[in-house]
């Protein structure tokens, strides 16, 4: 019997008893659908911790001011203020071959006012390379440069959310003259709109500033501390070696011997990145797991029903023997059976899978990712529980004895 | 056809039944044989064999100068599909399946592609006169018409042997008669007819009849006055 002919015999087979077709297949269904719905949310919640991994930066190392202990007593992380930006400078001009950027950061919060609007915001007071670390490119105007750090300039970019705040939209931003505080500022561009951060935080609410602009004029110090280093590495590989080495560095040159504890602290976003990714790769495991059991469970509901099939049609498998079917044949009948009931069932389990997880994305704001890879997956799966499943209740069939069989009341 | 000393024992639990003890019967192409006797004689073992439904314990049956009593299970399927055609008492068609496809079925079996099925099947149908009843199931149609679907079946993969199993034994005597009147016609055709009955009137449209009892051959005889269906129907006509 060719393939065709049997797939038409299984399906014929199936349709005479529809319901329980219907019900055989249910176990499937579910466990196909349950599968492509955890996955494909999964994937959309690990999609969506990449972005937000991304927005904070590229290839990013956060450098913070360290705890020292004066006398015994040990003040947290980030009391001293012994990062300069001469360490900054010097990470910069020395470490070349592995850092591509050095943004040295200072915040402050400050209100600021703009016609008969007014607002509450961070200021960050960086450098022009803050952009390229934090990969954020400019959506009007430009970015200041050098010059108007040396000379502390008075000139700013505003995040998105402090635009909607200030100004009226369709009204001129770009070269607008906004008050920081008591600083008058002049907009010469507007940050791309960059949404939440990994912490829910939004990163549009913010105003970058030259360095020495936010440090002299904003804050009135004239120390050379940096709050924070933002650093970027030339790519992820050389995330770790830009980090030796920016220890050592600072190391040198804020003269700690080998013993001593460093009084500064280096943040790979990497080792963040492998936290989040390892959360969601349990999860993934768990999914799997969940998912195998699903089409085991849906595999015995295949073999019962083909194992009552095969009893019920003992009758039938007798005729086809008497006519010349062989043992092969009629395995092969009720194993056809078991995989469209179990690669329907899958069908309609993706279709319903797809479905949910639309839905499930739309109401709780999930990227929804649908990866093919996944569906064939989940498709190959199911058909092959529908073989373990048929398997035996088809061996079963194939070694009936035709005179018995046609006995078969 | 030739079988030699056929012998068969079953075991039932630790009983052994030896349902033939001995048959050696020789059948020449074209003949019609009715086998008969009372149930337990062996007649029904001796079909099964003849069938290549089971294997003998011992002794040979020959087939066409072929010893098809060695044969493996996977052989003997293809024997009966090639060779052999069964007809049943029960008829044995598939239940919610169509005329057409019940008789098609021996022709899955031998890798036959759908429209030489088709019109194979149509034409066995046509020839025991259900031309006009091709998407009928069974169960709309009578005794005698899924007999005669079932005859169709056993034609339709052109055997050289005809096995029918009581054949008639759920008909009425005017249907039976139209199913021998069927056989008979195949017969005169050049099909060898082996029929199962113990009816003593239904073995006499054999050209030979043949007695088992206690899985032994008891006699083998030629009917006196062969009854012809034809004639019979036309008696009953009138």
């Amino acid at each position: 019997m060719n393939a065709i002919a049997s797939i038409r015999t299984a399906l014929r087979a199936l349709r005479k008893n529809k319901l329980r077709s219907l019900l055989a297949m249910l176990g499937i269904v579910i466990a196909v659908a349950a599968v492509m719905a955890t996955v494909s949310i999964g994937q959309g919640a690990q999609a969506k911790v990449a972005q937000q991994m991304e927005s904070l930066g590229a290839n990013l190392l956060m450098v913070l001011p360290g705890s020292i202990a004066m006398h015994g007593v040990a003040t947290g992380s980030g009391a001293t203020q012994n990062l300069t930006r001469d360490d900054a400078a010097a990470i910069e001009r020395e470490l070349t071959s592995s850092v591509a950027a050095v943004a040295p950061i200072n915040r402050t919060g400050a209100q600021i006012v703009y016609g008969d609007q007014n607002w509450f915001t961070q200021v960050q007071g960086t450098t022009a390379a803050y952009l390229q670390v934090r990969n954020w490119p400019l959506a009007q105007g430009e970015a200041f440069g050098r010059e108007e750090d040396a000379s502390a300039a008075k000139v700013c970019l505003l995040g998105k959310t402090v635009v909607d705040k200030l100004f009226v939209p369709g009204t001129p931003v770009i070269g607008e003259q906004i008050r920081v505080k008591h600083v008058p500022c002049k907009v010469v561009g507007i940050l791309a709109a960059k949404g939440q951060s990994f912490g829910g935080q939004d990163q549009d609410d913010v105003i970058v500033m030259p360095w020495s602009t936010v440090v002299r004029r904003l804050i009135g110090s004239q120390a050379d501390t940096v709050g924070q280093m933002m650093i970027s590495a030339r790519s992820s590989d050389q995330v770790s070696d830009a980090e030796r080495e920016i220890t050592a560095l600072l190391r040198q040159r804020h003269r700690l011997s080998e013993q001593a504890e460093p009084d500064f602290q280096i943040r790979n976003l990497a080792e963040m990145q492998d936290a989040a990714k390892q959360s969601t790769e349990t999860i993934a495991t768990l999914l799997e797991a969940v998912a195998a059991i699903s089409l085991i469970v849906g595999g015995i509901g295949i073999a019962n029903v083909m194992l009552v099939s095969v009893t019920e049609r003992t009758r039938e498998i007798g005729i086809r023997m008497a006519v010349g079917g062989r043992g092969r044949d009629i395995l092969f009948q009720f194993l056809t059976e078991a995989v469209l009931l179990a690669s329907v069932g899958g069908m309609i389990g993706l279709t319903l899978g797809i479905g949910v997880s639309k839905w499930m994305a739309a109401r709780g704001g999930w990227p929804t990712l649908l990866s093919p890879p996944v569906m064939l997956g989940t498709m190959l799966a199911a058909g092959f529980a529908g073989v373990v499943a048929g398997f035996y209740p088809a061996l079963r069939a194939s070694r009936l004895d035709p005179i018995e069989a046609l006995r078969f009341e | 056809m030739e079988t030699r000393n056929l012998e068969k024992v079953y075991r039932m639990g630790d009983v052994e039944v030896r349902a033939l003890r001995g048959v050696s019967l020789t059948i020449a192409a074209g003949d019609f044989v009715a086998v008969m006797g009372a149930s337990g004689s062996g007649k029904s073992t001796f079909m099964n064999l003849i069938g290549c439904l089971d294997r003998p314990t011992r002794g040979s049956y020959r087939m066409a100068g072929r010893d098809v009593g060695k044969l493996s299970r996977d052989q003997l399927a293809r024997v009966r599909g090639e060779q052999i055609g069964f007809v049943f008492q029960g008829f044995n068609l598939l239940p919610r399946t169509n005329a057409l496809e019940n008789v098609e079925l021996p022709l899955l079996y031998q890798g036959i592609g759908s429209k030489e099925r088709h019109r194979r099947a149509a034409e066995a149908l046509e020839r025991v006169g259900l031309g006009d009843r091709l998407d009928h199931t069974p169960a709309q149609l009578s005794g005698g018409q899924q007999q005669r679907v079932a005859i169709a079946r056993a034609l339709v993969n052109r055997p050289t042997l005809l096995l029918a199993d009581e054949p008639t034994g759920n008909l009425d005597s005017r249907t039976s008669v139209e199913v021998m009147g069927i056989f008979q016609e195949l017969n005169e055709q050049g099909l060898t007819v082996l029929l199962v009955t113990h009816e003593p009137d239904i073995a006499e449209h054999a050209r030979r009849v043949v007695t088992f009892k206690d899985g032994l051959l008891l006699s083998d005889l030629t009917p006196p006055r062969r009854r012809l269906a034809r004639e019979e129907l036309q008696e009953q006509t009138a």
